[in-house]
Protein backbone atom coordinates (compact mmCIF):
# COMPACT_ATOMS: atom_id res chain seq x y z
CA UNK A 1 0.00 0.00 0.00
CA UNK A 2 2.80 2.66 1.34
CA UNK A 3 5.61 1.00 -1.34
CA UNK A 4 6.62 4.11 -2.68
CA UNK A 5 7.92 5.12 1.32
CA UNK A 6 10.16 2.56 0.67
CA UNK A 7 11.66 4.53 -1.95
CA UNK A 8 13.06 7.09 0.62
CA UNK A 9 16.21 6.60 -0.76
CA UNK A 10 15.99 8.55 -3.61
CA UNK A 11 15.70 11.77 -1.27
CA UNK A 12 18.56 10.29 0.80
CA UNK A 13 20.73 10.19 -2.05
CA UNK A 14 19.92 13.44 -3.71
CA UNK A 15 20.90 16.67 -1.83
CA UNK A 16 19.30 19.02 -3.61
CA UNK A 17 16.09 17.41 -3.53
CA UNK A 18 16.11 17.09 -0.16
CA UNK A 19 17.11 20.62 0.35
CA UNK A 20 13.98 21.31 -1.56
CA UNK A 21 12.03 18.90 0.60
CA UNK A 22 13.21 20.18 3.99
CA UNK A 23 12.45 24.06 2.83
CA UNK A 24 9.10 23.36 1.73
CA UNK A 25 8.47 21.43 5.36
CA UNK A 26 9.61 23.77 7.76
CA UNK A 27 8.09 26.76 5.94
CA UNK A 28 4.66 24.83 6.10
CA UNK A 29 5.48 25.51 9.92
CA UNK A 30 6.71 28.64 10.14
CA UNK A 31 3.88 29.94 8.02
CA UNK A 32 1.48 28.56 10.43
CA UNK A 33 2.97 30.43 13.13
CA UNK A 34 3.58 33.62 11.39
CA UNK A 35 0.55 34.18 9.01
CA UNK A 36 -2.28 34.44 11.86
CA UNK A 37 -0.53 37.47 13.68
CA UNK A 38 -1.00 39.13 9.86
CA UNK A 39 -4.39 39.57 10.92
CA UNK A 40 -3.57 40.15 14.89
CA UNK A 41 -5.00 43.68 14.76
CA UNK A 42 -8.65 42.26 13.75
CA UNK A 43 -8.76 40.47 17.26
CA UNK A 44 -8.53 43.13 19.53
CA UNK A 45 -11.99 44.27 20.16
CA UNK A 46 -12.97 47.72 19.55
CA UNK A 47 -13.83 48.80 23.67
CA UNK A 48 -13.25 52.01 25.18
CA UNK A 49 -10.93 52.51 28.03
CA UNK A 50 -8.00 50.61 27.83
CA UNK A 51 -4.90 53.26 28.43
CA UNK A 52 -1.38 52.73 28.71
CA UNK A 53 -0.11 51.82 32.18
CA UNK A 54 0.91 54.68 34.48
CA UNK A 55 4.57 54.86 35.55
CA UNK A 56 3.84 53.77 38.99
CA UNK A 57 1.46 50.83 37.77
CA UNK A 58 4.14 50.15 35.33
CA UNK A 59 6.95 49.43 37.68
CA UNK A 60 4.58 47.34 39.51
CA UNK A 61 4.02 45.59 36.44
CA UNK A 62 8.20 44.79 36.28
CA UNK A 63 8.38 43.83 39.78
CA UNK A 64 5.34 41.10 39.28
CA UNK A 65 7.49 39.64 36.56
CA UNK A 66 10.98 40.08 38.42
CA UNK A 67 9.22 37.82 41.26
CA UNK A 68 7.68 35.58 38.99
CA UNK A 69 4.02 36.23 39.86
CA UNK A 70 2.77 34.55 36.39
CA UNK A 71 4.47 31.03 37.35
CA UNK A 72 1.43 30.41 40.26
CA UNK A 73 -0.90 33.44 38.83
CA UNK A 74 -2.80 33.54 35.73
CA UNK A 75 -4.33 36.69 34.21
CA UNK A 76 -6.60 34.97 31.64
CA UNK A 77 -10.31 34.49 32.19
CA UNK A 78 -11.39 31.82 29.66
CA UNK A 79 -14.75 31.84 28.47
CA UNK A 80 -16.70 29.19 30.78
CA UNK A 81 -19.72 29.23 32.91
CA UNK A 82 -17.60 28.55 36.12
CA UNK A 83 -14.88 31.22 35.31
CA UNK A 84 -17.13 34.03 34.79
CA UNK A 85 -18.86 33.31 38.03
CA UNK A 86 -15.55 33.47 39.76
CA UNK A 87 -13.84 35.95 38.37
CA UNK A 88 -16.19 38.01 36.40
CA UNK A 89 -16.33 38.80 32.66
CA UNK A 90 -14.26 36.69 30.23
CA UNK A 91 -10.71 38.65 29.50
CA UNK A 92 -10.70 40.31 26.20
CA UNK A 93 -7.57 40.61 24.26
CA UNK A 94 -8.35 44.47 24.17
CA UNK A 95 -7.12 44.26 27.41
CA UNK A 96 -3.42 43.10 27.45
CA UNK A 97 -2.62 45.02 24.07
CA UNK A 98 0.02 47.02 25.75
CA UNK A 99 1.42 44.04 27.69
CA UNK A 100 4.68 43.54 26.18
CA UNK A 101 5.03 40.24 26.95
CA UNK A 102 1.01 39.54 28.15
CA UNK A 103 0.66 37.78 31.38
CA UNK A 104 -2.10 35.47 30.57
CA UNK A 105 -0.15 32.55 31.95
CA UNK A 106 -1.08 28.76 31.59
CA UNK A 107 -0.95 27.82 35.80
CA UNK A 108 -3.16 28.55 38.24
CA UNK A 109 -1.54 27.46 41.60
CA UNK A 110 -3.16 30.60 43.26
CA UNK A 111 -5.96 32.57 41.80
CA UNK A 112 -6.36 34.35 38.48
CA UNK A 113 -5.87 37.52 38.65
CA UNK A 114 -7.17 39.29 35.30
CA UNK A 115 -9.86 41.09 37.55
CA UNK A 116 -8.18 41.41 40.70
CA UNK A 117 -8.37 45.42 40.51
CA UNK A 118 -10.46 46.74 43.38
CA UNK A 119 -11.53 42.99 45.02
CA UNK A 120 -9.60 43.71 48.07
CA UNK A 121 -8.67 46.96 49.97
CA UNK A 122 -5.30 48.48 49.78
CA UNK A 123 -4.47 47.62 52.76
CA UNK A 124 -5.30 44.04 52.33
CA UNK A 125 -3.12 43.74 49.45
CA UNK A 126 -0.13 45.28 51.48
CA UNK A 127 -0.60 43.20 53.97
CA UNK A 128 -1.50 39.59 52.60
CA UNK A 129 1.68 40.61 50.37
CA UNK A 130 3.94 40.87 53.75
CA UNK A 131 2.69 37.87 55.16
CA UNK A 132 -0.34 36.16 52.99
CA UNK A 133 -0.90 33.31 55.45
CA UNK A 134 -2.18 36.07 58.56
CA UNK A 135 -5.25 36.51 55.93
CA UNK A 136 -5.57 33.02 54.43
CA UNK A 137 -4.45 30.66 56.79
CA UNK A 138 -4.52 28.21 53.99
CA UNK A 139 -2.46 29.98 51.69
CA UNK A 140 1.04 28.71 49.81
CA UNK A 141 2.54 31.67 48.47
CA UNK A 142 5.64 33.32 49.86
CA UNK A 143 5.90 36.27 52.02
CA UNK A 144 7.20 39.54 49.86
CA UNK A 145 8.09 42.08 52.87
CA UNK A 146 10.90 43.00 51.55
CA UNK A 147 9.12 44.91 48.78
CA UNK A 148 8.65 47.83 51.51
CA UNK A 149 11.81 49.10 49.80
CA UNK A 150 12.29 52.34 47.98
CA UNK A 151 11.88 51.65 44.66
CA UNK A 152 14.37 52.61 42.45
CA UNK A 153 12.59 55.42 39.65
CA UNK A 154 15.59 56.13 37.94
CA UNK A 155 15.50 54.52 34.77
CA UNK A 156 11.40 54.83 34.31
CA UNK A 157 11.69 56.98 31.29
CA UNK A 158 13.48 54.66 29.39
CA UNK A 159 11.75 51.69 30.22
CA UNK A 160 8.49 53.81 29.10
CA UNK A 161 10.68 54.82 25.85
CA UNK A 162 11.10 51.00 25.36
CA UNK A 163 7.88 50.13 24.95
CA UNK A 164 7.15 53.12 22.80
CA UNK A 165 9.09 51.58 20.71
CA UNK A 166 7.55 47.49 20.40
CA UNK A 167 3.90 50.28 19.95
CA UNK A 168 2.74 51.56 23.05
CA UNK A 169 1.29 55.03 22.55
CA UNK A 170 3.27 56.66 25.32
CA UNK A 171 3.43 60.57 24.24
CA UNK A 172 6.47 62.58 25.00
CA UNK A 173 4.20 64.39 27.59
CA UNK A 174 3.83 61.36 29.71
CA UNK A 175 7.39 60.29 29.09
CA UNK A 176 8.38 63.75 29.94
CA UNK A 177 6.58 63.82 33.44
CA UNK A 178 6.99 60.07 34.22
CA UNK A 179 8.66 60.63 37.37
CA UNK A 180 6.47 63.04 38.71
CA UNK A 181 3.34 61.36 37.80
CA UNK A 182 4.76 57.85 39.80
CA UNK A 183 5.25 60.13 42.78
CA UNK A 184 1.87 61.83 42.30
CA UNK A 185 0.13 58.53 41.73
CA UNK A 186 1.86 57.13 45.15
CA UNK A 187 0.56 60.61 47.35
CA UNK A 188 -2.82 60.36 47.69
CA UNK A 189 -2.83 64.20 48.83
CA UNK A 190 -1.21 65.34 45.73
CA UNK A 191 -2.65 67.74 43.30
CA UNK A 192 -3.78 64.90 40.14
CA UNK A 193 -3.98 67.84 37.79
CA UNK A 194 -2.42 66.90 34.71
CA UNK A 195 -1.68 63.18 36.07
CA UNK A 196 -5.26 62.07 35.46
CA UNK A 197 -5.23 63.98 32.27
CA UNK A 198 -2.93 61.84 30.98
CA UNK A 199 -3.90 58.16 32.55
CA UNK A 200 -7.90 58.59 32.60
CA UNK A 201 -9.12 56.36 35.77
CA UNK A 202 -5.79 56.00 37.41
CA UNK A 203 -6.48 56.07 41.30
CA UNK A 204 -4.00 58.14 43.74
CA UNK A 205 -3.44 56.34 46.96
CA UNK A 206 -0.65 55.18 49.54
CA UNK A 207 -0.89 51.48 48.74
CA UNK A 208 1.27 50.54 51.03
CA UNK A 209 0.14 52.88 54.04
CA UNK A 210 3.09 55.05 53.86
CA UNK A 211 2.61 58.00 51.72
CA UNK A 212 6.23 58.81 52.49
CA UNK A 213 8.23 56.96 50.56
CA UNK A 214 7.92 55.25 46.95
CA UNK A 215 8.19 51.80 47.53
CA UNK A 216 7.87 48.58 45.41
CA UNK A 217 5.21 47.91 47.49
CA UNK A 218 3.54 50.70 46.21
CA UNK A 219 4.25 49.67 42.52
CA UNK A 220 3.04 46.31 42.83
CA UNK A 221 -0.66 47.14 44.87
CA UNK A 222 -1.00 50.03 42.11
CA UNK A 223 -0.88 47.27 39.52
CA UNK A 224 -2.73 44.63 40.87
CA UNK A 225 -5.06 47.36 41.94
CA UNK A 226 -5.94 48.59 38.03
CA UNK A 227 -5.94 45.04 36.81
CA UNK A 228 -9.16 43.98 34.51
CA UNK A 229 -10.35 47.34 35.41
CA UNK A 230 -9.92 49.52 32.70
CA UNK A 231 -12.83 48.30 30.36
CA UNK A 232 -16.37 49.10 31.75
CA UNK A 233 -18.26 46.28 30.92
CA UNK A 234 -21.54 48.14 31.56
CA UNK A 235 -20.90 49.85 28.72
CA UNK A 236 -19.90 47.28 26.08
CA UNK A 237 -22.33 45.71 23.42
CA UNK A 238 -22.22 42.35 22.02
CA UNK A 239 -21.20 43.70 18.73
CA UNK A 240 -18.18 44.94 20.30
CA UNK A 241 -16.97 41.60 21.29
CA UNK A 242 -17.48 39.35 17.97
CA UNK A 243 -14.07 38.64 16.83
CA UNK A 244 -14.07 38.08 13.00
CA UNK B 1 21.63 2.23 1.96
CA UNK B 2 19.96 -0.83 1.34
CA UNK B 3 21.90 -3.82 -0.11
CA UNK B 4 20.24 -6.80 0.87
CA UNK B 5 16.70 -6.73 1.90
CA UNK B 6 16.20 -10.53 2.70
CA UNK B 7 13.67 -12.69 5.34
CA UNK B 8 14.87 -13.36 8.94
CA UNK B 9 14.39 -16.84 9.79
CA UNK B 10 13.61 -16.70 13.36
CA UNK B 11 10.59 -13.70 12.87
CA UNK B 12 9.72 -14.18 9.16
CA UNK B 13 10.38 -10.45 8.98
CA UNK B 14 12.26 -8.70 6.52
CA UNK B 15 15.56 -6.66 7.30
CA UNK B 16 16.02 -3.11 6.49
CA UNK B 17 19.03 -4.51 3.80
CA UNK B 18 21.54 -2.42 6.51
CA UNK B 19 24.59 -4.02 8.02
CA UNK B 20 26.66 -3.19 10.23
CA UNK B 21 29.59 -4.94 11.20
CA UNK B 22 27.46 -8.15 10.81
CA UNK B 23 24.85 -6.55 12.84
CA UNK B 24 21.25 -6.34 10.55
CA UNK B 25 18.08 -4.42 11.70
CA UNK B 26 14.30 -6.50 11.48
CA UNK B 27 11.85 -3.97 9.69
CA UNK B 28 9.01 -4.98 11.96
CA UNK B 29 5.58 -3.08 10.46
CA UNK B 30 3.67 -0.85 13.09
CA UNK B 31 1.04 -2.95 14.97
CA UNK B 32 -1.92 -2.61 12.78
CA UNK B 33 -4.09 -1.29 16.02
CA UNK B 34 -1.92 1.65 16.10
CA UNK B 35 -1.36 1.85 12.63
CA UNK B 36 -5.14 2.32 12.18
CA UNK B 37 -5.61 4.42 14.73
CA UNK B 38 -3.18 7.27 14.19
CA UNK B 39 -4.69 7.68 10.58
CA UNK B 40 -7.95 7.83 12.66
CA UNK B 41 -6.87 11.13 14.56
CA UNK B 42 -5.92 12.47 11.10
CA UNK B 43 -8.89 11.78 9.45
CA UNK B 44 -10.41 13.42 12.93
CA UNK B 45 -8.45 16.81 12.24
CA UNK B 46 -9.08 16.75 9.14
CA UNK B 47 -13.10 16.68 10.48
CA UNK B 48 -12.99 18.69 13.30
CA UNK B 49 -11.07 21.80 10.93
CA UNK B 50 -13.97 21.66 9.04
CA UNK B 51 -16.81 22.16 11.55
CA UNK B 52 -14.94 24.39 13.95
CA UNK B 53 -13.11 27.94 13.45
CA UNK B 54 -9.53 26.24 13.28
CA UNK B 55 -7.99 28.62 10.63
CA UNK B 56 -7.88 31.95 9.86
CA UNK B 57 -10.90 33.34 8.20
CA UNK B 58 -12.01 29.96 8.91
CA UNK B 59 -15.50 30.15 10.74
CA UNK B 60 -16.54 26.24 10.41
CA UNK B 61 -19.72 24.77 9.03
CA UNK B 62 -21.29 24.49 12.83
CA UNK B 63 -20.66 28.60 13.59
CA UNK B 64 -19.35 27.65 16.96
CA UNK B 65 -18.08 30.80 18.88
CA UNK B 66 -16.66 30.48 22.45
CA UNK B 67 -17.63 33.41 23.53
CA UNK B 68 -21.69 32.86 22.63
CA UNK B 69 -21.55 29.47 23.55
CA UNK B 70 -20.27 30.82 27.30
CA UNK B 71 -23.53 33.33 27.05
CA UNK B 72 -25.57 30.82 26.11
CA UNK B 73 -24.28 28.88 28.49
CA UNK B 74 -24.88 31.85 31.43
CA UNK B 75 -28.28 32.68 30.41
CA UNK B 76 -29.36 28.68 31.03
CA UNK B 77 -28.20 29.30 34.22
CA UNK B 78 -29.91 32.17 35.06
CA UNK B 79 -33.02 30.91 33.35
CA UNK B 80 -32.68 28.35 35.87
CA UNK B 81 -32.96 30.36 38.83
CA UNK B 82 -34.35 33.45 37.25
CA UNK B 83 -37.86 33.01 39.44
CA UNK B 84 -36.04 32.82 42.51
CA UNK B 85 -33.12 35.26 41.97
CA UNK B 86 -36.02 37.89 40.81
CA UNK B 87 -38.28 36.84 44.27
CA UNK B 88 -35.17 37.46 46.16
CA UNK B 89 -34.46 41.16 43.89
CA UNK B 90 -37.45 42.63 45.22
CA UNK B 91 -37.85 41.35 48.46
CA UNK B 92 -35.94 43.39 51.17
CA UNK B 93 -33.69 41.22 53.86
CA UNK B 94 -36.71 41.00 56.48
CA UNK B 95 -38.85 39.51 53.76
CA UNK B 96 -36.25 37.07 52.95
CA UNK B 97 -35.37 35.77 56.61
CA UNK B 98 -39.46 35.39 57.03
CA UNK B 99 -39.75 33.24 54.09
CA UNK B 100 -38.40 29.88 54.33
CA UNK B 101 -37.79 28.79 50.64
CA UNK B 102 -36.29 32.17 49.93
CA UNK B 103 -33.94 31.87 53.33
CA UNK B 104 -32.78 28.30 52.30
CA UNK B 105 -32.00 29.94 48.55
CA UNK B 106 -30.19 32.66 50.08
CA UNK B 107 -27.96 31.39 52.76
CA UNK B 108 -26.86 28.79 50.63
CA UNK B 109 -26.32 30.70 47.46
CA UNK B 110 -24.77 33.47 49.84
CA UNK B 111 -21.92 30.88 51.50
CA UNK B 112 -20.56 30.19 48.17
CA UNK B 113 -21.01 34.55 47.05
CA UNK B 114 -19.01 34.71 50.28
CA UNK B 115 -16.04 32.41 50.02
CA UNK B 116 -15.98 33.94 46.28
CA UNK B 117 -15.64 37.76 46.95
CA UNK B 118 -15.62 38.21 50.85
CA UNK B 119 -13.79 35.46 52.09
CA UNK B 120 -9.99 37.04 51.37
CA UNK B 121 -10.37 39.97 53.86
CA UNK B 122 -13.26 38.27 56.40
CA UNK B 123 -11.76 34.66 56.62
CA UNK B 124 -13.79 31.55 55.25
CA UNK B 125 -15.86 31.53 57.96
CA UNK B 126 -16.33 35.77 59.27
CA UNK B 127 -13.55 35.22 61.63
CA UNK B 128 -11.70 38.43 60.42
CA UNK B 129 -8.12 38.96 60.47
CA UNK B 130 -6.26 40.53 62.66
CA UNK B 131 -4.82 44.07 61.19
CA UNK B 132 -8.31 45.51 60.20
CA UNK B 133 -10.47 42.80 58.79
CA UNK B 134 -13.41 42.47 61.23
CA UNK B 135 -14.95 39.64 62.35
CA UNK B 136 -18.36 38.96 60.92
CA UNK B 137 -18.86 36.04 63.33
CA UNK B 138 -19.29 37.75 66.30
CA UNK B 139 -21.75 40.31 67.83
CA UNK B 140 -19.35 43.18 67.38
CA UNK B 141 -20.74 45.61 64.40
CA UNK B 142 -18.96 48.66 64.13
CA UNK B 143 -21.48 50.00 61.23
CA UNK B 144 -24.35 47.74 62.43
CA UNK B 145 -25.26 44.18 62.26
CA UNK B 146 -29.02 44.38 61.75
CA UNK B 147 -30.04 42.84 58.50
CA UNK B 148 -30.36 46.40 56.77
CA UNK B 149 -27.47 47.66 58.20
CA UNK B 150 -25.73 44.97 56.31
CA UNK B 151 -27.10 45.08 53.10
CA UNK B 152 -25.98 48.78 53.35
CA UNK B 153 -22.50 48.23 54.06
CA UNK B 154 -22.39 45.36 51.08
CA UNK B 155 -23.81 47.22 48.65
CA UNK B 156 -22.47 50.64 49.29
CA UNK B 157 -18.63 49.56 50.90
CA UNK B 158 -17.01 51.71 53.57
CA UNK B 159 -14.36 54.07 52.58
CA UNK B 160 -13.72 53.41 49.35
CA UNK B 161 -15.57 56.16 47.06
CA UNK B 162 -17.37 54.36 44.58
CA UNK B 163 -20.64 55.05 46.20
CA UNK B 164 -22.52 57.87 47.90
CA UNK B 165 -24.21 55.99 50.05
CA UNK B 166 -20.71 54.68 51.55
CA UNK B 167 -20.03 54.08 54.80
CA UNK B 168 -17.71 57.07 55.17
CA UNK B 169 -16.10 58.83 58.66
CA UNK B 170 -12.37 59.79 59.34
CA UNK B 171 -11.42 59.96 62.88
CA UNK B 172 -8.33 62.56 63.14
CA UNK B 173 -4.68 62.55 63.62
CA UNK B 174 -4.30 63.20 67.03
CA UNK B 175 -0.34 62.77 67.04
CA UNK B 176 0.44 63.03 62.86
CA UNK B 177 -1.60 66.60 62.58
CA UNK B 178 -0.22 67.77 66.26
CA UNK B 179 -3.85 67.90 68.00
CA UNK B 180 -2.56 65.97 71.25
CA UNK B 181 0.80 66.03 72.71
CA UNK B 182 2.81 62.77 72.90
CA UNK B 183 1.90 63.06 76.68
CA UNK B 184 -1.99 63.55 76.44
CA UNK B 185 -2.04 60.85 73.70
CA UNK B 186 -0.61 58.54 76.51
CA UNK B 187 -3.16 59.76 79.08
CA UNK B 188 -5.68 59.11 76.68
CA UNK B 189 -4.82 55.84 75.98
CA UNK B 190 -4.43 54.93 79.65
CA UNK B 191 -7.96 55.83 79.98
CA UNK B 192 -9.67 53.85 76.96
CA UNK B 193 -7.68 51.06 78.68
CA UNK B 194 -9.51 51.99 82.15
CA UNK B 195 -12.84 51.21 80.04
CA UNK B 196 -11.45 47.21 80.52
CA UNK B 197 -10.15 47.91 83.72
CA UNK B 198 -6.68 47.18 81.71
CA UNK B 199 -4.97 50.64 83.34
CA UNK B 200 -1.38 50.34 84.94
CA UNK B 201 -0.71 53.70 84.97
CA UNK B 202 -4.30 55.14 87.49
CA UNK B 203 -2.84 58.73 87.57
CA UNK B 204 -2.07 59.36 83.71
CA UNK B 205 -5.90 57.15 83.80
CA UNK B 206 -7.50 60.26 85.17
CA UNK B 207 -5.39 63.06 83.19
CA UNK B 208 -6.78 61.29 80.41
CA UNK B 209 -10.87 61.77 81.27
CA UNK B 210 -10.92 65.20 80.74
CA UNK B 211 -8.98 65.02 77.20
CA UNK B 212 -11.28 61.79 76.22
CA UNK B 213 -14.07 64.05 76.65
CA UNK B 214 -13.40 66.34 74.76
CA UNK B 215 -11.80 64.66 71.65
CA UNK B 216 -13.36 61.29 72.09
CA UNK B 217 -16.62 60.37 73.47
CA UNK B 218 -18.15 62.33 70.84
CA UNK B 219 -17.74 59.32 68.78
CA UNK B 220 -16.82 56.94 70.86
CA UNK B 221 -19.08 57.28 73.78
CA UNK B 222 -18.56 58.63 77.63
CA UNK B 223 -18.15 55.39 78.43
CA UNK B 224 -16.43 53.51 75.26
CA UNK B 225 -19.66 52.23 74.21
CA UNK B 226 -19.04 53.42 70.56
CA UNK B 227 -21.38 54.58 67.58
CA UNK B 228 -22.25 52.83 64.81
CA UNK B 229 -24.05 56.04 63.17
CA UNK B 230 -19.99 56.81 62.74
CA UNK B 231 -18.39 53.79 62.59
CA UNK B 232 -17.00 54.28 66.25
CA UNK B 233 -16.36 51.01 67.43
CA UNK B 234 -16.82 49.88 71.17
CA UNK B 235 -13.70 50.63 73.48
CA UNK B 236 -15.12 49.30 76.06
CA UNK B 237 -14.64 45.65 75.34
CA UNK B 238 -11.63 42.95 74.59
CA UNK B 239 -12.26 42.87 70.61
CA UNK B 240 -10.23 45.04 68.77
CA UNK B 241 -9.70 46.03 64.61
CA UNK B 242 -6.12 47.14 65.14
CA UNK B 243 -4.87 45.55 68.37
CA UNK B 244 -6.18 46.34 71.74
CA UNK B 245 -2.07 46.60 73.68
CA UNK B 246 -1.45 50.27 74.70
CA UNK B 247 0.91 50.64 72.05
CA UNK B 248 -1.59 49.61 69.24
CA UNK B 249 -3.87 52.37 70.87
CA UNK B 250 -1.28 54.96 71.23
CA UNK B 251 -0.39 54.38 67.33
CA UNK B 252 -4.06 54.37 66.53
CA UNK B 253 -4.74 57.74 68.13
CA UNK B 254 -1.27 59.27 67.03
CA UNK B 255 -2.10 58.25 63.11
CA UNK B 256 -5.20 56.59 62.65
CA UNK B 257 -6.02 54.09 60.50
CA UNK B 258 -9.51 53.42 58.28
CA UNK B 259 -10.45 50.30 57.03
CA UNK B 260 -11.43 50.16 53.42
CA UNK B 261 -14.56 47.95 51.97
CA UNK B 262 -15.75 47.89 47.88
CA UNK B 263 -18.52 48.75 47.40
CA UNK B 264 -20.46 45.24 45.45
CA UNK B 265 -23.65 47.27 44.08
CA UNK B 266 -21.97 47.49 41.34
CA UNK B 267 -20.28 44.12 40.83
CA UNK B 268 -22.90 42.11 41.96
CA UNK B 269 -26.68 41.37 41.48
CA UNK B 270 -28.86 42.82 44.08
CA UNK B 271 -30.17 39.24 44.66
CA UNK B 272 -26.74 38.10 45.64
CA UNK B 273 -26.16 41.05 47.87
CA UNK B 274 -29.49 40.24 49.45
CA UNK B 275 -28.07 36.37 49.71
CA UNK B 276 -24.98 38.00 51.43
CA UNK B 277 -26.89 39.87 53.68
CA UNK B 278 -28.47 36.60 54.80
CA UNK B 279 -25.32 34.32 55.18
CA UNK B 280 -23.26 37.55 56.90
CA UNK B 281 -26.26 37.80 59.00
CA UNK B 282 -26.27 34.14 59.96
CA UNK B 283 -23.12 33.78 60.65
CA UNK B 284 -23.32 34.38 64.84
CA UNK B 285 -23.61 37.88 64.97
CA UNK B 286 -26.85 38.99 63.92
CA UNK B 287 -28.97 41.19 65.69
Amino acid sequence: MFAWLRDHGIIERNVVLMGVLTLITISIGGLVQIVPLFAIETTIERVAGVRPYTPLELRGRDIYIREGCYNCHSQMIRPFRDELERYGHYSLAAESMYDHPFQWGSKRTGPDLARVGGRYSDDWQAAHLRSPRDLVPASIMPPYAFLDRPLDVADIQQRMRALRAVGVPYTDDMIANAAADLRAQATPDADPGAFQGRYARARQSAFDGNPGVVTEMDALVAYLQMLGTLVDFRDVTPAQLRQP
Amino acid sequence: MPTKIEKDSLTGTDTTGHEWDGLKELNTPLPKWWLYTFYATIVFAVVWMVIYPSIPGWKGTSGWVAREAVVADVAAAQARNAPMMARLREATPAQIAADPEMRAFATAGGRVAFANNCAGCHGAGGQGAIGGFPSLADDEWIWGGSLEAIQHTIRHGIRANESDDQRQSMMPRFGADALLTRAQIDDVAEHVLSFTSRATDQAAATRGVALYAEQCASCHGERGEGNREFGAPRLADQVWLYGGSKRDIVAMIGNPRAGVMPSWQGRLDPAITNMLTLYVHSLGGGE
